[in-house]
């Protein structure tokens, strides 16, 4: 396996870098405080590629392999995680289960208006009895003739109030039951359906969380993804690549905490010296790279068996489980190292130390990614 | 139309520059190449009136095999095609001299470039180009319309601009804001893989410059910051230590 950025990685790393100086970077802090998910961005994102990058080119996207989706997710994520996180979600959950389980008819009718950005899309399995507990989700889909009437509610959905459509997996058979979970594409707009709260969270505050709720909502059973039965399949496979996505931005807030502490510390002065010449902190940077470089190869892993159309929910666990919990640790050193002006808003790593965390939790937390490793470890 | 855009491939802005091999080459380790960014905006507005009024746009560079990933950038923005004259841009008139090597059996309608290259900033090939083929070269050109065979230009001059017009086929270096600077999308970045990029030997041009070795500049001196209350102070420094009053 060849470690080098290909030449198509290195023109997205210097694209997004452009684009994200000009148009992203000004804002990060705006966005952050206001808590703003910022819409007109993610249009521009579309036509630049960004919201499809792994859609074939076919279905209007950019028509990437992972490696190319883990540079840009990583590039963004350096500059904004919540910029990251949205483009993440929008990417690898929603668009990727319509790539992966959508009929014909469904990959031509959404995943064009996805790839440019027209839509926005969210993906809800979580609610609030059952987040890693997925089998006993209350959202609950019963067929009334060509429809079905889904009631219930989700929560901690991404773009759950901006998106223009969800993927949502509800429960269509007896709790617990095998086969008991159907995918269902929602509309916004369709009666009954609407956004909730919206959560104020410690950090990723421009990527937007809000609850879903289904009050009687009619979906026309075009709208299956795939067939009754299929969703809680269907919503692990999604999140196989979906874990590779968070491992992507977990090494993005990463390396942006590393670099600015690599930077800083290289600069800052005491007792007449660069802090970077005292062991304290050398030692820091030195097990910070090597944890940043092993959750890097981890994660390109688990993109090359991906890509190989192999098994790999074990790899994507792990480096999602450890690129998140390197990401945590390398941005807490970073505020260590920048010292009280790192614990400020006016430098770049307080916001990262914040973002970081949500790394560890969302789309599976580190324990369920070490369920999910030790169930493939042991028969 | 018919648009050659000719871009040179430099360092990064941001690059620290240092020399190798007894101080007579750069030292290109570490250092990030991209299109000269004054290339970049003449590249942007060639695509500009491509999308306007049809045409194709060429992409040219003098450069050994190691400035493709430039090259393959510029066909990402959105130029058709593009021809790497494969032999080191020794100097702005080697340069220019192979630019005119193609140009002559091309007949382009325009030839842009950026105003100069950042890294030696001479500005000297578009008026060698000029002169070589026997068009007109103006620059620098921050605005360029092409009409009934015509471009009306609006150059910089000291404290105000000069609007100039002049036949079809000329040569113009160009700087902002010529055109909305353009990033490549994924889409661009994608069909720059199959698109032709020609790679030609150079012709053969007579050596005038001959490089001896390159120096850096000194280091900047420390800052002294005087109060504004002493202007005393500041006249005795300038007199007494930097010696220049």
């Amino acid at each position: 396996m060849n470690f080098d950025l290909n030449e198509n990685q290195q023109m997205i790393a210097r694209m997004v870098q452009d684009f994200g100086q000009r148009s992203i970077k000004p804002h990060v802090m705006e966005w952050d405080e206001k808590q703003e998910f910022p819409v007109p961005l993610f249009k521009k994102l579309g036509e630049l590629g960004l919201m499809g990058v792994l859609v074939p080119e076919t279905y209007g996207g950019a028509g990437f392999s992972y490696f190319e989706y883990i540079t840009a997710i990583k590039e963004i994520s350096k500059i904004d995680g919540a910029i990251g996180l949205s483009v993440a979600a929008h990417n690898s959950l929603c668009t990727g289960h319509i790539l992966s389980f959508g009929n014909e008819d469904q990959k031509k009718k959404y995943l064009p208006k996805l790839a440019s950005a027209e839509f926005i899309g969210a993906w809800g399995l979580t609610e609030p009895n059952t987040g890693s507990d997925a089998g006993n989700m209350r959202t609950v889909a019963v067929q009334d003739g060509d429809y079905w009437i889904i009631n219930g509610s989700k929560n901690f959905i991404t773009h759950g109030k901006s998106g223009d459509i969800a993927v949502v997996i509800t429960r269509t058979g007896n709790p617990g039951e095998h086969r008991c979970s159907t995918a269902f594409i929602i509309e916004k707009g369709t009666p009954g359906f609407s956004a909730g709260k919206k959560e104020n969270k410690l950090g990723m505050r421009a990527s937007e969380t809000t609850e879903l709720i289904f009050d009687n909502v009619r979906v026309h059973k075009d709208q299956m993804l795939g067939s009754k039965g299929d969703g809680f399949v269907q919503a692990m496979k999604v999140l196989d690549g979906g874990r590779i996505s968070i491992a992507a931005l977990s090494l993005g807030i990463a390396e942006g905490a590393f670099d600015a502490a690599l930077k800083y510390s290289q600069e800052r002065q005491q007792f007449n010296k660069p802090i970077a010449s005292f062991q304290g902190i050398s030692f820091k940077l030195a097990e910070m790279a090597t944890e940043l470089e092993a959750a890097t190869l981890l994660t390109l892993k688990a993109a090359d068996m991906k890509i190989k159309g192999m098994h790999m929910t074990k790899e994507a666990a792990m480096a999602k489980y450890y690129a998140s919990e390197v990401a945590v640790k390398v941005a807490n050193e970073a505020v260590q190292i920048f010292g009280g002006y790192g614990y400020t808003k006016d430098f770049p790593v307080e916001k990262f130390y914040r973002d970081a965390k949500l790394c560890t939790i969302g789309e599976g937390t580190s324990e369920i990614q070490k369920i999910v490793i030790s169930k493939n470890l042991i028969n | 139309m018919k648009i050659l855009v000719c871009i040179s491939n430099v360092p990064d802005t941001t690059s620290k520059i240092s020399f190798t091999d007894n101080n007579t080459k750069l030292n290109t380790s570490g250092i990030q190449f991209i299109i000269g960014p004054y290339d970049e905006y003449a590249l942007s507005r060639a695509i500009e009136l491509k999308e306007a009024a049809g045409g194709t746009v060429t992409v040219l560079n003098v450069g050994e095999a190691d400035t493709e990933p430039t090259i393959r950038k510029a066909l990402a923005i959105g130029a058709d095609d593009a021809i790497r004259v494969n032999a080191f841009p020794k100097d702005a008139f080697y340069v220019a001299s192979q630019i005119a090597a193609i140009a002559k059996s091309e007949n382009y309608d325009l030839i842009l470039m950026g105003r100069e290259s950042i890294d030696y900033n001479s500005g000297l090939v578009h008026g060698l180009v000029g002169e070589l083929l026997g068009i007109p070269s103006v620059s620098p050109v921050m605005k360029l319309d092409v009409e009934g065979g015509k471009a009306v230009m609006s150059r910089e001059i000291e404290g105000g601009k000069e609007i100039v017009e002049a036949s079809l086929p000329l040569v113009a270096g160009c700087q902002e804001p010529i055109a909305e600077w353009k990033i490549p999308n994924m889409r661009g970045i994608m069909s720059a893989r199959t698109k032709p990029l020609k790679v030609v030997e150079p012709a053969s041009v007579t050596d005038n410059i001959k490089l001896l070795n390159y120096e850096l500049p000194a280091p900047k001196g420390a800052c002294k910051m005087i109060d504004a209350s002493t202007p005393e102070k500041l006249f005795d420094l300038l007199k007494n230590e930097a010696k220049v009053l």
